[in-house]
């Protein structure tokens, strides 16, 4: 019998630092897998963003920067500028773009840059401990939303597709969601659609993956994903905002 | 090459050009928006890359991701400019990528004002952005030697792998003068497969690279802050420049002085020395590396009274003067800023009452 799974080779061995119940090990290979499938890990740059994904270069067997918090966007300008050849993808959580990189990924949106965004959308900040991000839902508690978020003082969640397909500019956006494998199917070709727009020079692409955070909702694994899709996914509709046809 | 009448902001445009950098990214500032105008123009000719970001916030990341790839890249600005692209240097300079910066210094602090000034000199010597970290730091004293320190700065960016910047100011990156770009400066940028994120295949390698600045373990990060500190240590070994004016003979004062303000001193100068006053001075072109034992010796020359540190700021590079003199010669600092450069009338009256006084 024949090797029917195996780790998809845009992955690396390293054993990621991610909780138990993360998602980010799903959206990992799931860019990976599509790496793989269109054959294009010996010219494709990634950018690891500030926050959980920050080591992402250790997970991932491409070349790869790291940002400082926000600036991904930025950099795979600067990247996709000098060397249009390769294929290139920033990998940020929602503090990271939706709230300190919001300059820079609109406007990379807008210039219509031919790179390719995973954001990945948990509703919280991660690495620095369960902070509130702009994503965080109203009345959902965060170590400095500690009665819950108070939207007369912090505003609503920024809905980042919904703001991103605003621009007049052609580009790709589109959300899905890990949460169960019937969504995690869609999710993966939603970011192969995307890099395939950059192979083919066409627009900005961009996909949102509604995530959990276990750790720093203070639930069970099985818990956060009941709670994201009662929560998030009627404040975070999924589907396809934007394309450039 | 015969020689051309240019704006000190389009010379250094071409002469990044010159220099075989063709990827310039930049936000419009007063007083070096001409540096964008000119190449927004020049570079589609010339095969090259040009943005306009939209902020020096997200410049200075353009530059960090070409940068990393490999390629030659140039941004330029000026001080509140600087300021923001200073969190981008310091992640440069920790993830050790070669880029230029070039900072056309106006006035501050704040928004200030957009005519010449030195004030940046602590931004640009003593760190600017956090962390341990220096940049070679270049002053040219006009539009021939901006060029010539344009076109050095990107062999020298590579040599360290770290960001190296040109310190102008509102006056060099305005004035119009005779240049030619020397040709044998041209220096053929160095192969790069080593470290940079140029894809896997551009190096015909299986093994990634990674562009970084996150160093968790505590040792690790220790190990390359000594690498850093190598790199700036062998800096002021080999990259030490200045000129020496009138040190020849014995004088009473000694001015350290660079970029315009070193102009209008030589001037000063000249014209002491046909009233029968004889004054020295060394003129720091690099900045990072600092002249330290040029200047040391200059002012311990038996009859020098007194240094003087000439620059439009409120006393900056006086500190370095004094660290480096060791008190061998008092050490005073001279100068104005807000815009308007001391003539040489009151450079001379100033040095003038010091030594009658």
């Amino acid at each position: 019998m024949g090797k029917t799974f195996s780790k998809p080779e845009a992955l690396s061995d390293a054993h990621t630092h991610y909780c138990p119940g993360c998602t980010h090990g799903i959206a990992h290979r799931l860019v990976a897998e599509v790496i793989d499938e269109l054959g294009i890990r010996g010219r494709t740059v990634g950018i690891a963003p500030v926050g959980c994904a920050v080591m992402a270069y250790n997970y991932f067997s491409c070349d790869f920067q790291e940002a400082a918090h926000g600036r991904a966007p930025a950099m795979a300008t600067g990247m996709k500028r000098v060397r249009p050849d390769l294929m290139v993808f920033t990998y940020q959580g929602d503090g990271d773009l939706a709230s300190i990189g919001m300059g820079e990924i609109i406007h990379a949106a807008n210039r219509g840059e031919k790179f390719t965004t995973i954001f990945i959308n948990n509703a919280i900040y991660g690495m620095t401990g369960g902070q509130m991000a702009p994503t965080t839902m109203p009345g959902q508690r965060a170590t400095t939303a500690p009665m819950g978020r108070d939207v007369e003082k912090t505003g609503m969640p920024i809905r980042m597709c919904e703001l991103l397909s605003s621009l007049a500019t052609p580009g790709y956006v589109e959300r899905q969601t890990l949460l169960k494998p019937k969504y995690i199917n869609k999710a993966k070709k939603a970011i192969k659609k995307a890099f395939e727009y950059q192979e083919a020079n066409k627009c900005f692409s961009f996909v949102e993956l509604v995530s959990t955070c276990p750790t720093n909702w203070g639930m069970t694994p099985q818990d956060a994903l009941k709670w994201a899709e009662e929560t998030l996914l009627p404040y975070y509709p999924l589907g396809e905002f934007k394309s450039p046809e | 090459m015969a020689k051309v009448l240019m704006k000190g902001n389009e010379a250094i445009g071409e002469a990044a050009i010159r220099a075989g950098c063709l990827n310039y990214f930049a936000y419009p500032i007063t007083p070096q928006s001409e540096v964008a105008e000119y190449l927004a123009k020049r570079l589609p000719e010339a095969g090259g890359t040009f943005v306009q970001g939209e902020s020096e916030v997200a410049v200075g990341y353009m530059i960090f991701g070409a940068a990393a790839c490999g390629e030659r890249v140039m941004t330029t600005s000026s001080s509140p400019g600087v300021s923001l692209m200073s969190e981008a240097i310091s992640y440069i300079a920790g993830a050790r990528c070669p880029a230029v910066f070039v900072n056309i210094m106006r006035g501050g602090p704040g928004l200030g004002g957009i005519l010449p000034s030195q004030g940046d000199y602590f931004q640009a010597t003593k760190g600017g952005g956090h962390g341990d970290y220096h940049m070679l730091v270049m002053a040219p004293d006009g539009v021939q030697e901006a060029v010539e320190m344009t076109m050095q700065a990107f062999p020298l960016a590579e040599k360290y792998r770290g960001p190296v910047m040109i310190m102008g100011d509102g006056m060099i990156g305005q004035m119009m003068e005779p240049v030619e770009f020397p040709e044998d400066l041209y220096v053929p940028p160095t192969n790069k497969d080593e470290w940079a994120t140029n894809g896997m295949d551009t190096r015909k390698s299986d093994t990634k690279n990674i562009v970084k600045s996150l160093y968790l373990d505590p040792t690790v990060l220790n190990d390359h802050n000594l690498l850093l500190k190598s790199q700036y240590d062998r800096m002021k070994e080999e990259e030490v420049r200045f000129e020496n004016y009138n040190t020849d003979g014995d004088y009473q004062a000694l001015i350290v002085s660079y970029g315009t303000m070193s102009r209008v001193c030589k001037t000063a100068i000249d014209e002491m020395k046909a009233q029968g006053l004889e004054i020295g001075m060394v003129r720091p072109k690099t900045l990072f590396p600092f002249p330290e034992k040029a200047i040391h010796d200059a002012a311990s020359k038996p009859g020098c009274k007194v240094v003087v540190s000439i620059e439009m700021s409120m006393g900056q590079m006086v500190e370095d003067v004094e660290r480096v003199v060791k008190g061998k010669t008092p050490v005073q600092w001279y100068g104005q800023c807000g815009g308007e450069v001391p003539t040489p009338q009151k450079v001379m009256e100033h040095i003038q009452s010091l030594l009658n006084s």
